[in-house]
């Protein structure tokens, strides 16, 4: 199966051949998040700008602590406050910066959960233990759409068939525990589909799942993408998701994006050494094996001092006299569609990730 | 690596089940079969891994070759003796030659002790040093092996970073200079940057150690299949196919393993386009009441009706490429 369709690809360089710009369905602009904590202001999020188009999928790959998850709970408004505050930045969806309304306002809320859902890494603990599985999908539909209990339920049994439980008719009253961990991440895939949202929004969907399960549910959240004409957003740390699912990527380090462009461009020319670092550090099953494995050297920084120059500079290899005197250096074009934070022109180094 | 081929390690059907009690008299209700006649050899320096999804006996079968679980039946030979036979006295002596590392950086270190202590503890029961100072020496000299500064050894884990934990973790195993150490799942709670320092500390140590062998346990086959000289796919207690790395990714032969290596996506997009994937059904079922015949048979895209009726066993199909299904 190809990552993504031929068609969708071409009509997308056509498009961006032309100038046509293609819809866009979220602009995120200079998001900032910080949390107060006891040994000081960690600065989670720091400027985040990206955007998702209709009916794509976009990968945002980053390491624990890269301010990943965080972008995406504040986009919805889901940040604890305290600790976390959102303290600039805007979220355009539909013509309207959800930043600006209420957190728990009436508009936030028929926005979140309706238009726009969002699935969780632990289906362990993001599902309610003590209620039904159908009164748990059924909720949101009631409430944004307006539906009928009965209504509702006949829904929900629907959508439990379309991501695969078998006798959904009689497991619609099962408890979460009843389920598998699998089984509990197609619930959580169902109840996120419930409103027909334009946007999901799944944060490290499969990381607690075992491969093969992994792979079942990859392919069924991109058919269902498709099917909703929706967009996706993939939230991971896992490189070879975002190459096979994703239409464009998003690497980030210490809370800042710093290189996105389209999965081939990003993978086949990647220019930024934080993002060659990485792909330079994992195994891979179609290499051979006494290929060398090359870490990328030291820590990530720690969010609380953040240096003013580049985050990466401490562990980069490439770095030059410029990096260590300029302030962090901005995102700026190195291809079609392709940006990178770093002062290095990477063009020839970077091209060795393949070559090796 | 060596390719010396002096059996380090043989395990005959080795059994570890689980009882499932019930009532007040705890009387037995069933058992679960979480490693079902298993049987493998270990050579001396090599690595074998073993993968295979959580559940699947993985992690019990490391801790039933080291006697830290009772086995409930087989043998386990170990430099030539069994090791479930003999009294625990004569065993505790034997495990300064076999030690484990652990998944979790951060709940298998004792937040109350230092680093040098957690380190050198083992020194101390095992009595491998005459002094005080020969016991720092050896302690310090355990920091740098594994690129620790032993500056360091005053702290307490809190102040390490996972990479760093699992650093301990590797320092710790390697004390009593062991023939054998089982790696469960070292890496898996470590970030990518990290995991391929640790993965190249590991390969450095055994080329720098003469005879040290791993058991690499995780669920990750292309870490496994990098770190590795042979591999063990387990599937519900059992193993259905073992081989070298090379040819289990070149000529993966049964079913599951076909499924689990389709199912790893690369990391590289053109790579995948052309990737066909083996979507398997449902789920691993309970170890408790598992399917006649072969363990795999519900799930597997060629299955026969035959498949129902026997257990296979474990056949050797080409040299050193052995495998358990009745299709191959």
């Amino acid at each position: 199966m190809a990552p993504y369709s031929e068609e969708s690809e071409i009509q997308y360089r056509v498009k961006s051949v032309l100038g046509e710009p293609m819809e866009v369905l979220l602009q995120v602009n200079n998001l900032q998040v910080r949390f107060d904590t006891e040994a000081g202001v960690v600065k989670a999020v720091d400027g985040v700008t990206y955007r998702v188009y209709e009916n794509e999928i976009v990968g945002i790959v980053g390491e624990s602590g890269c301010g990943k998850s965080v972008t995406q709970l504040a986009t919805m408004q889901l940040i604890p406050n305290p600790p976390g505050r959102i303290i600039n930045g805007e979220v355009w969806f539909e013509g309207k910066d959800l930043l600006k309304y209420e957190r728990n306002g009436k508009e936030m809320r028929s926005v979140r959960g309706s238009k726009v859902s969002m699935i969780f890494q632990e289906p362990m603990t993001s599902l309610n233990p003590v209620l039904t599985i159908k009164e748990q999908i059924c909720e949101s539909m009631q409430l944004h759409l307006g539906l009928t209990k009965a209504d509702a339920r006949k829904r929900a049994i629907e959508l439990l068939g379309i991501v695969g439980i078998p006798a959904a008719k009689s497991r619609v009253d099962d408890y979460p525990h009843q389920f598998s961990g699998g089984m509990r991440q197609r619930v959580m895939i169902a109840m996120a589909l419930s409103c027909n949202p334009k946007l999901l929004i799944a944060d490290e969907p499969t990381t607690a799942l075992d491969v093969t399960t992994q792979a079942v549910l990859l392919e069924l959240m991109k058919d269902l993408v498709n099917r909703f004409n929706s967009s996706l957003v993939l939230v991971t740390h896992n490189l070879g998701v975002v190459a096979k699912y994703a239409h464009r990527i998003y690497v980030m380090y210490a809370g800042r994006i710093v290189e996105f462009g389209p999965t081939k461009e990003i993978f086949a020319r990647p220019r930024h050494p934080y993002t060659v670092g990485l792909l330079k550090s994992v195994p891979r099953l179609d290499q051979p094996r006494d290929k060398e494995l090359v870490p990328i050297d030291g820590l990530p920084p720690n969010l609380i001092r953040l240096p003013p120059t580049c985050a990466f500079l401490p562990r980069c290899p490439y770095r030059i006299n410029r990096c260590e005197k300029a302030h962090w250096p901005a995102l700026t074009e190195v291809g079609p569609h392709h940006s990178a934070a770093c002062f290095v022109n990477l063009e020839e180094k970077a091209l060795d990730v393949n070559e090796q | 690596m060596s390719t010396n081929n002096s059996t380090l390690l043989d395990v005959k059907h080795l059994k570890v089940y689980f009882p499932v009690t019930r009532g007040l008299f705890r009387k037995k209700v069933a058992d679960v079969k979480a490693v079902d006649n298993v049987s493998l050899k270990v050579h001396v320096g090599e690595t074998l891994g073993l993968v295979g999804e959580s559940g699947c006996g993985k992690s019990t079968l490391g801790r039933g070759i080291l006697r830290l679980l009772e086995p409930t039946a087989g043998e386990v030979y170990f430099e030539g003796q069994n090791i479930l036979t003999i009294p625990t006295g004569k065993m505790r002596k034997l495990r300064r030659k076999m030690a484990l590392m652990f998944q979790d950086p951060y709940s298998s270190l004792n937040p109350r002790q230092n680093a040098g202590s957690i380190v050198g503890e083992s020194l101390l029961i095992h009595n491998m040093t005459n002094s005080k100072a020969e016991y720092h020496e050896r302690v310090e000299q355990l920091f740098r092996r594994v690129g620790l500064n032993p500056s360091m050894i005053d702290r307490v884990p809190h102040e390490f970073s996972g990479g760093q934990r699992q650093r301990i973790g590797i320092a710790r195993a390697l004390a009593c200079d062991p023939s054998l150490i089982v790696c469960d799942e070292p890496i898996s709670a470590l970030d990518v940057s990290i995991q391929a320092q640790v993965i190249n500390l590991l390969k450095e140590l055994q080329r720098g150690t003469k005879g040290l062998t791993y058991i690499f346990i995780a669920h990750d086959l292309s870490v496994v299949r990098h770190i590795s000289d042979r591999v063990a796919v387990m599937y519900l207690g059992h193993i259905v196919e073992i081989t070298d790395s090379d040819s289990l990714y070149e000529n993966p032969l049964h079913p599951y393993t076909q499924a689990l290596l389709s199912a790893i996506p690369i990391p590289d997009p053109f790579v995948e386009e052309g990737r066909e994937m083996i979507l398997l059904e449902g789920d691993v079922p309970s170890p408790l009441d598992p399917p006649s015949g072969c363990p795999f048979h519900p799930r597997c895209f060629m299955a026969v009706p035959d498949c129902s009726k026997t257990l296979p066993q474990l056949r050797e199909v080409k040299n050193g490429h052995e495998v358990a299904c009745i299709r191959v």
